[in-house]
């Protein structure tokens, strides 16, 4: 009987210990420590474009959001864009939106990007780092997929092919 | 269940080496001495030895296992101290091409064996994790053992017992108002007596017994800390560069706080300006050389109304701070932290349009390097027009002019400037101490006039949740060392036997304090002073000191 | 005040000398024990006052600095001995054991004469040190460490006088290394002083870890010089280097260390062709008539005092401190790490010696290793392995 209780006792601290050492582990390796992870809903910003217009990422609830980080220094971000560009022109029309951010350079310099590849999205620049902090960026380019829930559905890291671009719009078609 | 029945009447958990209440020893043992470590108690681990469960158990509640963990993490921790750690690397060098640069073939197996983050990995945590286990599962099996012994013991102990003591005398003297006055003096001394049948229980201390216990708890305390630093959301910890004059969000924050920038002071020490002492010093370093003062005059706001990033916000006001090292601005358990600047990053640049002839000045512009202005009318039909601008200027693998990244470094510009007879406009490209005319010489060219700079300030933002589990932790730890090393558990016997007055004592430490204070005790009483058998048993051995027993 | 500050310590460090030698008195006093003899009595007079003269020292340069006397390794490591004398007069008046002054005050004055080998002038403090964690956190880390010296010297007899020295043996040649390891103290101070009354001075060019060209200045002829480094014009005829060191080691630091053992070599095969034996042998007489309880007990008592001491000072304030000074409690640099691996290692002795009765010869080896990990994290560490706490070592 106390034998028993014993058992019992030593079973479940044991246990407790294995799960306390089991989750730091496992917390500490295996998952990210951010709040900005996929299946989150997306923070929302109001940014403005080149053209005056603002664009607040709530608005856009019922669409798809391919929300791209940039800068124009950045030469992978410089080669994806055209075939952003490119697709967008497809996937416009089956609701999926595509909203370049870039990471507060001067307006000139965006003109000039913007321009050069003409793009046909709107591109808003984040002056003051506010949605580059509310994003967690790191590494550029980065890209958010927001479903039309305004939930995370991927974030990609790195450059894309237009194969991917267009995979991944298929994506959060809504 | 077996229990073994004292003649005493006291039932005893198996395993016990000795009578919980009386003393007398219930397995025979050789030795001169009792083995008082435990109190004779029955550890729990080395009773029961059956299941799976119980080996783990006893494996983990082993003191030489518990050591060996202990050891084996402090030739892990030396081992990472060989070679600097990842995170002390210089930035911007591969770590794999680092450590085979600097120390060879040495450098390239650290680095391959994982040892370049070495108390981030996962073996090292495990360790870590072990001790922590350990450290439970050792405590529970003592202590409840303990407590049972230290409060079952009686006071009339069996002769065995006081005989076995490390100290024991036995002096023949009869005289009853004997042991009132040592009970006297024992009281002055502030042990807590038990009588029973003329037998005395003298003892003091007690509490140092719990000290390893307690000090286990604020260990234990201290490592859960440390386990919910990876409890997302417990921890901040952020870099926020922000130059003279600029407000921003602080980072980590979710757009709560801003941060605004007044000034950034480095100051050095000066020979002359200074103490007269700092003099050699100074001297030995060179004027200017050490480090006086980093300091951020910051004033912190707060966002009025709902956070949506990248509106312009409202701010209210909260406080104005001097940010210095040593001296944090804490609000809302965030802490803003002084750690790095950037003197003179350029700000803005100024250029006089001239005649390349005559040097005639027709204006001067001036550019924000942050957010450049398109087009500069200087009056007079003259007027100058921003065709690009690079603010980190460098030529790319296709020979193109482009920017490494968005600070201004080393700014290039594309200007056209126009003039009344150059209707057309010029083009130049023009950087520092660099001028290029693409299309040929140009008439009119942008002379370099001025610059306008401010220093930048690197403040880390943290906000640390576990902090005051730690501190708890580490407070409780101290209590917890303190009482078990500061005091000691001191017990004294004295037992009325055939005309025998008989006395032994034992503590868990400071022998010497306890022999001192029982000859201040019996002193005058008649009572023999009793001798320190340990000693006499080594004596015995042939005076080889190789351990005791 | 600068120059009575120096005095003082000066006058302190002549006293702790002459006290050894009136403790060295009492060996020859058959009856050593609890009695206190006339000679004892003297000694820690002379103790005494000279703990109080360096005191002053430590008062007037800390009235002359602005700031506590703490923060290079000059005054760390001269404090560090001041709390070791205080330790042994404390400890002196619980046990009241004389031949712990002739082991404990020799190894205090070997660590004021070798922090007198470190740039002695005044320092102004640099931000990351202006703090009143600064006097917190060092003295209660160094005081803690001087208490645990005190276990080391009554390990070292315990030793002396237990090891067997009529036939060789791991025992005698580890003990042998430990003695080794003291006199070789006495050789950096020794060829310290030589060059710098001989005013050597040999300047290098150098490469430093970031690639930028710095000067190095040797006081001792470079037999391992730094990273890519070539002697300047007047310095033309000083020896050259023979090995060059990457640019993460302190090249110059390691020369130091390297002409250390060289003179700790001389020395103690001087010593051995005078004596004829052992070192430990040739002292083994002067112990024979010590108290082997009591000498454990105040080896272990030394442990139970400092370790708290130690934990307080070394970890918890220093933690407090890097909480506030670095942004994190906790970074991992050496220095930090060193003081985990003192403490884990004294927490585990604390184990072996409560839990697994390591107690008499096994605990005074536990207590001779533990000495040599503090004196590791204060010298090795501070000079050979770069840190935040690197300044400390300037």
């Amino acid at each position: 009987m106390m034998k028993k209780q014993r058992l019992v006792m030593r079973t479940v601290v044991l246990l407790l210990l294995l799960a306390a050492v089991g989750y730091t582990i496992y917390a500490n390796f295996f998952t990210e420590k951010t709040e900005i992870k996929v299946g989150a809903t997306a923070p929302d910003f109001e940014l403005t474009d080149l053209n005056g217009n603002t664009h607040r990422l709530s608005d856009y609830r019922g669409k798809g959001v391919f929300l791209n980080f940039w800068g124009t220094w950045c030469k992978p971000c410089e080669r994806e864009m055209p075939f952003i560009n490119e697709q967008y022109k497809a996937y416009k029309k089956q609701g999926v939106e595509v909203l370049a951010v870039n990471v507060g350079e001067p307006k000139l310099s965006v003109q000039k990007f913007v321009d050069r590849f003409g793009l046909t999205f709107p591109v808003v620049i984040d002056r003051e780092d506010q949605v580059m902090n509310a994003y967690e960026i790191d590494p550029l380019p980065t890209t958010f997929l927001i479903d039309k829930n305004g939930k995370i559905q991927a974030i990609i890291t790195g450059t894309m092919t237009e194969e991917k671009v267009k995979q991944y719009m298929e994506s959060i078609k809504p | 269940m077996e229990q073994v029945k004292c003649e005493c009447g006291h039932v005893n958990p198996y395993g016990t080496a000795f009578c919980e209440a009386c003393g007398k020893p219930l397995e025979e043992v050789e030795k001169p001495l009792l083995d008082m470590r435990y109190e004779g108690s029955a550890r729990r681990s080395q009773t029961y030895n059956k299941t799976v469960i119980d080996k783990i158990w006893n494996f983990f509640s082993s003191v030489k296992v518990g050591v060996w963990l202990i050891v084996i993490t402090l030739i892990a921790s030396a081992i990472g101290t060989i070679f600097p750690q990842k995170m002390y690397l210089p930035p911007n060098v591969t770590p794999a091409q680092y450590y085979e640069d600097e120390y060879g073939w040495a450098g390239k197996l650290y680095y391959e064996l994982g040892f370049d983050n070495l108390y981030g990995s996962w073996w090292y945590m495990l360790l870590i994790a072990l001790i922590g286990v350990s450290l439970v599962i050792c405590s529970l099996d003592r202590v409840i053992p303990l407590y049972r012994a230290l409060n079952n013991q009686g006071v009339t102990r069996h002769d065995a017992f006081l005989r076995r003591q490390r100290l024991f005398s036995a002096t023949k003297i009869e005289d009853a108002r004997l042991l009132e006055a040592i009970k006297e003096r024992l009281a002055k001394r502030r042990y807590h007596i038990r009588e029973e049948n003329g037998n005395i229980l003298a003892e003091k201390g007690r509490f140092s017994r719990w000290g390893p216990y307690v000090n286990h708890i604020g260990l234990i305390i201290f490592l859960i800390g440390a386990m919910l630093r990876f409890v997302p959301g417990m921890y901040v910890d952020k870099v926020l560069w922000i130059r003279e004059g600029e407000t921003k969000e602080i980072p980590g924050t979710n757009g709560e706080y801003f941060l605004k920038n007044e000034k950034f002071t480095f100051e050095t020490y000066q020979k002359g300006k200074e103490n007269a002492v700092f003099n050699a010093a100074i001297d030995r370093v060179g004027s200017g050389m050490v480090a006086k003062t980093y300091e951020t005059k910051a004033v912190l706001y707060k966002r009025v109304g709902p956070v949506i990033a990248g509106e312009e916000p409202k701010l209210k006001k909260i406080k104005e701070y001097k940010i210095r090292v040593n001296e944090p601005l804490k609000y809302d358990h965030y802490a803003l932290y002084q750690v790095d600047f950037k003197l003179n990053e350029l700000k803005s640049m100024s250029f006089a349009l001239i005649d390349k002839q005559t040097s005639k000045s027709f204006g001067m512009i001036t550019v924000d390097l942050l957010q450049p202005k398109e087009s500069y009318d200087l009056g007079n039909g003259y007027r100058v027009e921003l065709l690009s601008y690079f603010p980190d200027f460098y030529f790319d693998d296709d020979g193109n002019p482009n920017t490494k990244s968005r600070v201004p470094n080393n700014p290039a510009f594309v200007f056209k400037m126009y003039a009344p007879d150059k209707p057309k406009g010029e083009v130049s490209f023009v950087a520092i101490r660099q001028t290029i005319e693409p299309f040929g010489n140009n008439k009119y060219k942008m002379a370099f006039a001025g610059i306008d700079t401010r220093n930048v300030s690197a403040l880390t933002v943290r906000r640390d949740f576990t902090l005051w589990v730690l501190g708890i932790g580490g407070a409780v730890f101290m209590i917890g060392l303190i009482q078990g090393m500061y005091w000691n558990h001191r017990r004294i016997w004295l037992k009325q036997t055939n005309g025998e007055v008989w006395l032994a004592a034992h503590t868990n430490k400071n022998w010497f304090g306890l022999k001192r204070e029982i000859q201040a005790v019996i002193d005058g009483t008649g009572i023999t002073m009793p001798i320190d058998q340990a000693e006499i048993a080594k004596k015995a051995q042939g005076g080889d000191e190789h351990g005791t027993a | 005040m600068v120059q009575l500050s120096s005095t003082l310590l000066y006058i302190a460090f002549v006293l702790y000398l002459i006290g050894t030698f009136f403790f060295g008195g009492t060996i020859r006093d058959k009856k050593e024990g609890r009695k206190t003899t006339r000679w004892a009595t003297i000694g820690i007079v002379i103790t005494i006052v000279g703990f109080i003269s360096q005191l002053g020292y430590f008062i007037t340069r800390w009235m002359a600095a602005g700031h506590a006397p703490v923060s290079n390794l000059f005054e760390f490591t001269t404090f560090f001995g001041m709390m070791l004398v205080a330790a042994f007069i404390i400890i002196y008046f619980i046990y009241k054991t004389a031949i712990l002054g002739v082991f404990t005050l020799p190894v205090a004055l070997l660590v004021i004469a070798y922090a007198s080998m470190f740039p002695r002038e005044i320092t102004p403090l640099i931000p990351a040190l202006q703090s009143d964690w600064l006097k917190i956190h060092v003295t209660t880390a160094a005081a803690g460490e001087a208490i645990l010296a005190v276990s080391f010297a009554a390990g070292l007899i315990y030793l002396i006088r237990v090891v067997d020295q009529s036939k060789p043996s791991k025992r005698t040649f580890w003990l042998e290394f430990v003695l080794f390891c003291l006199i070789t103290t006495l050789g950096f101070v020794g060829v310290s002083s030589a060059f710098a009354i001989a005013d050597y001075e040999a300047k290098f060019q150098w490469i430093d870890k970031n690639g930028k060209k710095t000067e190095a200045i040797y006081e001792l002829p470079a037999l391992v010089g730094p990273h890519k480094g070539t002697l300047e014009k007047e310095s033309k005829d000083r020896l050259q280097p023979l090995v060059e060191m990457p640019a993460v080691i302190n090249a110059k630091k390691l020369n130091t260390v390297i002409w250390s053992l060289f003179g700790g070599a001389v020395l103690y095969v001087l010593l051995r062709l005078v004596l004829r034996k052992r070192v430990a042998a040739a002292i083994q007489p002067f112990v024979k008539n010590v108290n082997l309880d009591l000498t454990d007990e105040i080896s272990y008592r030394a442990v139970a005092i400092g370790f708290p001491v130690f934990t307080l000072g070394a970890l918890i304030f220093a933690m407090i401190w890097a909480q506030i000074a670095w942004t994190r409690f906790w970074g991992w640099d050496p220095k930090e790490v060193w003081a985990l691996i003192t403490w884990l290692f004294y927490a585990a002795f604390l184990h072996l010696r409560l839990s697994r009765g390591w107690h008499g010869e096994k605990s005074a080896w536990l207590a001779v290793i533990g000495f040599a990990i503090i004196m590791f994290n204060l010298v090795a560490v501070n000079l050979v392995i770069a840190g935040l706490h690197s300044y400390a070592g300037s």
